[in-house]
């Protein structure tokens, strides 16, 4: 049964220069598992393609049940410099939590 | 005299955050530390400029209603201050301070300056230093150059608390500095304890966005609520001198507190988890763990920390041309496609008066502003054009929210509420400073 990441965790995004980080927490032990194994470089990549130049790395915190997605090339530029409205990349948050998942 | 255990709370976490919570802590908060973080990244370039055209400006708007705010309780309790409100002109603000605690009745109160930070000189001097982003040597940046200031570290902090001023006021510091350097002074803690440094930035970087901890940036209807969040409380650390350390805020204020909101909050702005480099360490958070020690109240245990780095980060900002954007919007049948067609108009228009950019900016407000154009996107109801481009010329610029504009009469059908903008750009990239070349300075206005 197919997943939405916003069903299995919460997120919130950080900017640094041209560099989006957003963050991915799990709200329990299955979902950890489910995200761990299927929330892969490669899906977060297509969903930002359409704001976002990459390349995306990812850190997993196991002791937070938590992954990070360094998302680089993704802010217009940096936030001084952005034409875009959102500079910071605040709402990155909720494309990531928008991915869907193949789930168990 | 240091003590065994200490509280430090955080006042703002940006320039223009909410006054009332740091009154609040300042108040009832039982604080012995009271920081305040109010520097984005071009804030300073931004500052420089006002600085340039009066000498007594270059600092960040709101510290007078900040400090009319705080100052009496925390005289009256013997909380120390610390902040880098100071921008571009720390010294100003410093006297800006001591103007306001006279016209408040509290007298003469010393203002401990942190000077240094401003490096320009030895940045032009060293021209073939590397930009971080970029490779290339900074040397292209110097003609435009608005400021280049370091981020300093949390020994300036304890130098500026070690002159007894109430108040120590910097320019540029690194934000967990800010919180770090309040906990050495309070703690006794060395600056080559790295096990106590790595829990004085972590606990800074945890506090350094204040409302961000304490359920801002964090409600999701439904899904996460957050009570009461037009009085979201500010956080505040309690430190002790072993390292231990819990997360609070002031009971009876708004907001939550607990395990999740930290694990937001403790990636933010963090690339690899491992090494988080800060002026005074390189935090690593992978161990990091959090336990609920209490209605709002967290417990943080496992944070690590390596050397500091031979270097400092220094911020350049520079003059970046200018932004011009315009906006229309469309609502009911066929919205999209009239706004599509204003886009095609706008585009023939500048091309038509021998204008060209290097990027022009087409957001679909409603649809694709935010997350890009999506495949599959179901066409909303309404819908605002936007248009916005950068020119180093400031007529290019314009010419954008001006032919923007004029589609209030020559454009298609239903246009409505157009509006346009320009600004000038201050750009921002960074450097590695050898520490050496920095040399910090704390003077105090008012020594008594």
């Amino acid at each position: 049964m197919s997943v939405k990441v916003h069903a299995l965790a919460h997120s919130r995004a950080g900017d640094k220069g041209n560099t989006s980080n957003v963050s991915v927490v799990a709200y329990s032990d299955e979902a950890w598992q489910i995200l761990r194994e299927q929330l892969t470089v490669e899906r977060v990549m297509a969903a930002y393609c359409h704001t976002a130049k990459g390349p995306v790395t990812r850190f997993e915190l196991p002791k937070l049940k938590a992954l990070n997605f360094v998302i680089e090339n993704a802010l217009g530029g940096g936030v001084t410099i952005s034409l875009a409205q959102d500079a910071h990349g605040k709402s990155l948050s909720y494309l990531m939590l928008g991915i869907e998942l193949p789930g168990r | 005299m240091s003590k065994s255990r200490i509280r430090v709370g955080c006042g703002a976490g940006f320039s223009d955050d909410r006054i009332d919570p740091a009154q609040e802590l300042a108040v009832k908060g039982e604080l012995d530390y009271l920081a305040f973080e109010c520097l984005a990244e071009r804030t300073i370039a931004r500052e420089n400029l006002a600085r340039s055209k009066d000498p007594e400006k270059g600092y960040t708007p709101y510290l007078v209603e900040r400090f009319q705010a705080v100052l009496p309780a925390c005289l009256r309790s013997g909380v120390r201050i610390v902040t880098n409100m100071g921008a571009a002109n720390p010294v100003a603000a410093a006297r800006a301070v001591r103007r306001e605690a006279r016209a408040l009745g509290l007298g003469d109160v010393p203002v401990a300056v942190v000077l240094g930070d401003d490096v320009s000189e030895q940045i032009r001097a060293n021209p073939q230093l590397p930009l971080l982003e970029s490779g290339e040597p900074v040397e292209s940046l110097l003609p435009r150059m608005a400021a280049a200031n370091a981020y300093l570290g949390a020994d300036v902090i304890v130098a500026g608390l070690d002159t007894g001023a109430s108040v120590v006021m910097t320019g540029r510091v690194s934000d967990p500095s800010l919180f770090l350097g309040c906990m050495m002074h309070g703690l006794g803690w060395r600056y080559d304890d790295y096990p106590r440094l790595a829990v004085g930035t972590i606990a800074g970087h945890l506090m350094e966005c204040a409302a961000q901890l304490t359920g801002g940036c964090f409600a999701d209807p439904g899904k996460k609520d957050v009570p009461d969040m037009a009085r979201i409380g500010f956080p505040y650390a309690d430190v002790t001198a072993q390292g231990e350390l819990e997360l609070g805020k002031v009971e009876g204020s708004g907001g939550r507190l607990d395990v999740m909101t930290c694990k937001e909050q403790i990636l933010y702005e963090m690339h690899d988890p491992s090494s988080y480099i800060t002026p005074d360490c390189i935090l690593d958070v992978t161990d990091v763990s959090f336990e609920q020690a209490g209605r709002d109240r967290v417990r943080v245990l496992g944070p690590r920390a390596r050397a500091r780095t031979p270097t400092y980060k220094v911020v350049v900002g520079y003059h970046d041309g200018w932004i011009g954007e315009g906006e229309v919007g469309y609502a009911g049948p066929n919205a999209l496609a009239r706004a599509q067609l204003s886009e095609q108009i706008v585009r023939e228009r500048l091309r038509m008066r021998g204008f060209s950019y290097p990027e022009i900016r087409v957001d679909y407000i409603g649809m694709s502003s935010l997350h890009g154009m999506g495949a599959g996107r179901p066409e909303p109801y309404e819908v605002r054009l936007r248009i916005a481009v950068r020119s180093p010329d400031r007529k290019a610029a314009e010419a954008v929210g001006f032919e923007v504009r004029t589609l209030h009469v020559n454009g298609p059908a239903g246009g409505g509420g157009g509006t346009n903008a320009l600004r000038e750009v201050l750009g921002v990239k960074s450097v590695l400073l050898p520490r050496e070349l920095v040399k910090t300075q704390v003077v105090v206005e008012g020594a008594r």
